[in-house]
């Protein structure tokens, strides 16, 4: 199975999109489908500061509840404010609408080192094994 | 939609009534004059109904029902065995039904004893100092231990230090949020290769900043944990405590005794191991028994003997305080009493051993038609994955609502977290073998329809009441109240405000 190259991932399922100078998060599409219908993306406000591998949110689906962790620590600057009326585009898009928050990094380097898609496929693989 | 699964202002209408009563023979005066002052309503919208009419909305309910009274009832964790009628015969005796709480200490001397005897039998059968029989179920249990736990951190200077609660990855899900509850934050262990407490990842974690621990054992994949001994020994060693979430006693009542495994403290679910009624949403008892340091912090009154008299002590100045209104619900513990005293020492370890039993004789049959992710002996419950099924495009919730179909109500499906694909089934002990054939064989016919026809999978269940119920959306349009037929209109409205209150704190 194939994971986008443009984002970078964590070992907890999420993902991390740079795109001038801030980090875009969501959740992979395998987080998606292991955690089946997405019903409810409890998300916090603006402003508040997360440190990196630390709980940002809550995804409740039908069978579960997940906590969302920060891939890089920094200070939320947007939500996905359509998230809240329409939690679905999380199962249907992922990587795109389903987006969740966007996060001003207080280092990018961080970035750098988050998984790769390479290093993401073989985790999973190896989860699976 | 049947008359009868209407709700009952749904039906009938004026006119229609029950028995008629006796014309008043006292003058009739106005409620407003009666009740001066008091904020009264003008109009009151009850049902008007027959009562042949109110018998059938209700019998016809009940037997929409799934319960352990009309089938088997696999429920992994929740232990759903069979409520001996015998227990419900003795609570309903009045001096136990009439019993008022307000009789006073010398005029209730037989329900004090009802509570102390059973307070010392479960202390005997944990192997515990103390129990209280306030906490209405398990989770309030789980807090109120965790109250304990931090009350005797304070008396100890160490309660600023200590804030963490180590929890490992497979617990219930109330563990956390009773260590949210009382202030404390929850860390999560990563369970070893055999789902069992990881020694190294548990050091890890233990340093002063803990305190406590929270484990069920055996664990949620009906594991036993063989380093048991030493898991609470290392506890202890970083100053913390062990709290066993007693979810899964009914593997160990007569042969292990938690309270010698190392622990200081543990909830006992009373509707699960002493088979009191899983009520629809109660009242239940969540019993916590505790070692001997923590007795002065047990929530008061506490029942004190003297001489032959049982009197009710309220001059416990180390106490958590009250935690439930009066004495518990009483009626439960009766009821957990009767049958703890029914059984004796002998049947109750006959209880556990039946219910191992059991679940090893599902569990080697079912590997054969499903993954087993830990091939371990269990002990009452066991953990099958339905990864297995997901190239012929079926999951395990398509199994659960297959089972439906079969008369059986499904075993707890995706918990634990750690199995992915999890189906947890728990036969226990009043199950007869003739009973765990049939659902084998159900089991195994899902398994071999999952290969050669997954459709029948897929739209089950098509035997119940309803078919297959649209989850996701369910959740997501959430519909909290009745409303009217007909006056839709203000219910998107209040919908639309739902939505906006629900979830956000």
């Amino acid at each position: 199975m194939g994971y986008p190259s443009d984002v970078r991932y964590t070992r907890e399922h999420e993902w991390a999109r740079m795109e001038n100078g801030l980090i875009t998060v969501g959740i992979t599409s395998y987080a998606t489908e292991q955690l089946g219908d997405v019903v409810f993306v409890e998300l916090p406000a603006i402003g508040k500061k997360f440190e990196a591998a630390k709980p940002f949110g809550v995804v409740e689906a039908v069978k579960t509840v997940s906590d969302l962790y920060a891939p890089i620590s920094g200070e939320v600057v947007a939500v996905n404010e359509e998230l809240s009326s329409n939690p679905a585009l999380v199962n249907q898009e992922p990587y795109g609408e389903g987006w969740m928050i966007r996060l001003k990094p207080r280092d990018t380097a961080e970035f750098n080192q988050l998984l790769t898609n390479r290093d993401y496929e073989k985790l999973l693989e190896e989860q699976h094994a | 939609m049947s008359l009868e699964r209407r709700l009952l202002i749904e039906q009938g209408g004026p006119g229609h009534r029950g028995p008629a009563l006796p014309a008043c023979d006292v003058p009739v005066r106005p409620l407003a004059e009666l009740l001066r002052g008091a904020r009264l309503r003008t109009a009151l919208e009850f049902p008007q109904v027959s009562e042949p009419e109110v018998v059938r909305h209700f019998i016809e309910l009940s037997v929409l029902n799934h319960h352990i009274d009309r089938g088997f009832y696999p429920l992994g964790s929740c232990t759903m065995k069979h409520n001996p009628k015998i227990n419900d015969e003795l609570a309903s005796l009045p001096g136990i039904a009439l019993a008022h709480p307000l009789a006073g200490d010398d005029a209730s001397q037989g329900a004090l004893r009802i509570i102390h005897d059973l307070s010392r039998t479960l202390a005997e059968i944990t192997g515990f100092a103390a129990v209280t029989t306030q906490p209405a179920a398990g989770a309030q249990g789980e807090a109120v231990g965790l109250m304990m736990i931090r009350a005797w951190h304070r008396a100890r200077g160490e309660g600023e230090r200590r804030r963490k609660v180590l929890v490992p990855d497979s617990a219930h899900g109330t563990n956390p949020a009773s260590v949210h509850l009382v202030g404390y934050e929850t860390v999560t262990v990563a369970s070893g290769s055999e789902a069992t407490v990881d020694l190294h990842a548990l050091r890890a974690a233990l340093d002063d900043s803990v305190a406590a621990i929270m484990l069920t054992v055996p664990n949620t994949l009906g594991l036993f944990e063989p380093e048991i001994l030493e898991v609470t020994r290392l506890a202890h060693e970083a100053g913390a405590q062990a709290y066993l979430d007693g979810a899964n006693l009914n593997a160990l009542v007569g042969l292990a005794r938690p309270g010698d495994l190392g622990f200081d403290l543990m909830h006992i679910n009373v509707h699960k191991t002493f088979s009191t009624p899983h009520g629809g949403g109660g009242p239940g008892a969540g019993p916590v028994a505790v070692a001997a340091h923590l007795e002065p912090f047990l929530p008061v009154p506490v029942v004190t003997e003297h001489g032959d008299r049982l009197r009710w002590d309220h001059d416990r100045p180390r106490s958590v305080g009250r935690v439930h209104s009066f004495y518990g619900n009483f009626g439960i513990l009766a009821r957990a009493l009767a049958y703890i005293l029914t059984h004796g020492e002998s049947g109750l370890s006959r209880v556990s051993r039946t219910a191992i039993l059991n679940a090893n004789y599902l569990m080697r049959r079912l590997m054969a038609s499903y993954d087993l992710p830990h091939e371990a002996h269990c002990m009452h419950e066991f953990v099958l994955s339905g990864r297995g099924l997901r190239k012929h495009g079926v999951k395990t919730l398509d199994v659960a609502k297959r089972l439906l179909d079969f008369g059986v109500h499904a075993p707890t499906v995706y918990f634990p977290l750690i199995v992915e694909e999890a189906l947890m089934i728990e036969p226990t002990e009043t199950e007869t073998l003739d009973r765990l054939d049939h659902f084998a064989a159900a089991m195994e016919r899902i398994a071999r329809e999952a290969r050669e026809s997954p459709k029948i999978l897929q739209d089950a269940p098509t035997t119940t009441p309803n078919s297959r119920l649209d989850e996701a959306r369910a959740a997501r349009e959430l519909k909290l109240r009745w409303s009217v037929p007909g006056r839709e209109a203000s219910v998107a409205a209040a919908r639309s405000a739902e939505r906006q209150t629900i979830g956000r704190p």
